[in-house]
């Protein structure tokens, strides 16, 4: 009887909070990072290759569209380095409350919107 | 590997209508997850429209006016009725709490009212919570000694050492915190997760116990203890205002003060 029971509904009924989506946004901008940091490779291997192909890398990342995967990949760094020092903070043991997680978790979001203004500033605007 | 998605058999069907009571002025529908063993079919939601003056004021009190006079077959937990036997833990409207202490007007709208999230379900709001507490158990939750009580019986504690066991005692084991936990979710078959680990840390920061060593032994474990990675949401959702994530850093913090 156990193997028919079914299993109760779980993420797709959980209400979205900001426990839980800084949480998997910390993975998601990490994965971010991770795939950036390819894209970071290739232009150093570019500088090293010579000027032209360098010319031509970096003819891609002043495209519109390499310029907002810059964008996304500097929301990026700023989300999870400013997150990766919340956790540290928990680490320690401290704001680990309610109202810190709350508090912690607004910093952190304001870290990013601050940094990415003047992410599209320096991209778009300078 | 994580599931995202529900098993099959689990999938949940729309269900009957129960419509609303004639001459209710102040009305509330609640839509309830259904399943039962006798029946072959899938899980469903059936809905309920209650006259809302003629109610308690609680998520618990409607849910007993239903059974008692739309459907005698809502099958739920509920004991005390003051959130104290932990019976009464469900998701109502996406977030884990007690019926009895969830006011029915603190939801906009319909009212959705599931069973604690990722678990097997026995009957409608009934889930099987053997798994959780053979995990209890296994933190071995009593007093352990090595010297010889007292001659007077009693080990003593001074008003401060009893404090630090304020925020733990509270804990009424409705594994609210969890089933809230998407950690649990996807590892529960080994992670010990919120409920149990608050209770662990209950018995570590005890001055009485004099095991805390093996406690803290027992725990040391990639699993066990380190699947939780500080998401929160238990105490986000401790329908006694508890700080399962607290006590689960502090374990950590001990654990990294021995090596």
């Amino acid at each position: 009887m156990t193997a028919k029971r079914p299993l109760s509904p779980h993420l797709m009924i959980y209400r979205p909070q900001l426990t839980s989506m800084m949480s998997i946004s910390h993975r998601l901008s990490g994965i971010a990072l991770a795939t950036g940091s390819i894209f970071l490779v290739w232009w150093l291997v570019a500088l090293a290759y010579g000027g032209d192909y360098y010319q031509m890398v970096q003819g891609v990342a002043q495209h519109v569209l390499g310029r907002l995967v810059l964008l996304g990949f500097f929301a990026a760094v700023s989300y999870h380095l400013a997150n990766g020092i919340r956790h540290l903070f928990w680490d320690f043991g401290i704001g680990l409350s309610l109202e810190g997680v709350y508090r912690g978790g607004y910093i952190v979001m304001a870290f990013t919107g601050l940094s990415s203004l003047a992410g599209i500033y320096m991209l778009f605007l300078a | 590997m994580a599931e995202f998605t529900l098993p099959q058999h689990s999938k949940v069907k729309k269900g009957k209508i129960h419509p609303s009571p004639e001459g209710a002025e102040r009305t509330k529908t609640f839509h309830v997850y259904r399943w039962s063993p006798d029946d072959e079919d899938n899980p469903r939601m059936d809905s309920y429209t209650i006259d809302l003056d003629e109610c308690g004021p609680m998520v618990l009190d409607a849910l007993i006016k239903i059974k008692g006079e739309q459907d005698q077959t809502v099958t739920f937990r509920r004991s005390c009725r003051e959130g104290i036997c932990g019976s009464c833990s469900m998701n109502i409207d996406g977030t884990n709490t007690l019926a009895c202490l969830k006011p029915i007007d603190e939801v906009k709208g319909d009212v959705t009212v599931t069973p604690l999230p990722h678990m097997p379900v026995i009957k409608d709001l009934v889930p099987d919570l053997s798994h959780a507490y053979a995990q209890l158990q296994s933190i071995e939750p009593w007093l352990k000694t090595d010297t010889p009580a007292p001659e007077n019986g009693e080990r003593l504690q001074s008003p401060k050492e009893r404090e630090e066991l304020d925020g733990m005692w509270e804990c009424v084991l409705c594994f609210s915190c969890t089933t809230a936990c998407p950690s649990y979710w996807w590892n529960g078959d080994k992670y010990l997760g919120p409920a149990v680990l608050l209770q662990a840390y209950r018995w570590i920061a005890d001055s009485r116990d004099e095991s805390t060593g093996e406690r803290l032994d027992a725990l040391e474990d990639p699993f066990r203890l380190y699947r939780c990675h500080t998401i929160m949401n238990c105490t986000k959702t401790c329908p006694k205002g508890l700080n399962p994530g607290k006590a689960i850093a502090k374990i950590k913090k001990l654990q990294l003060e021995r090596h």
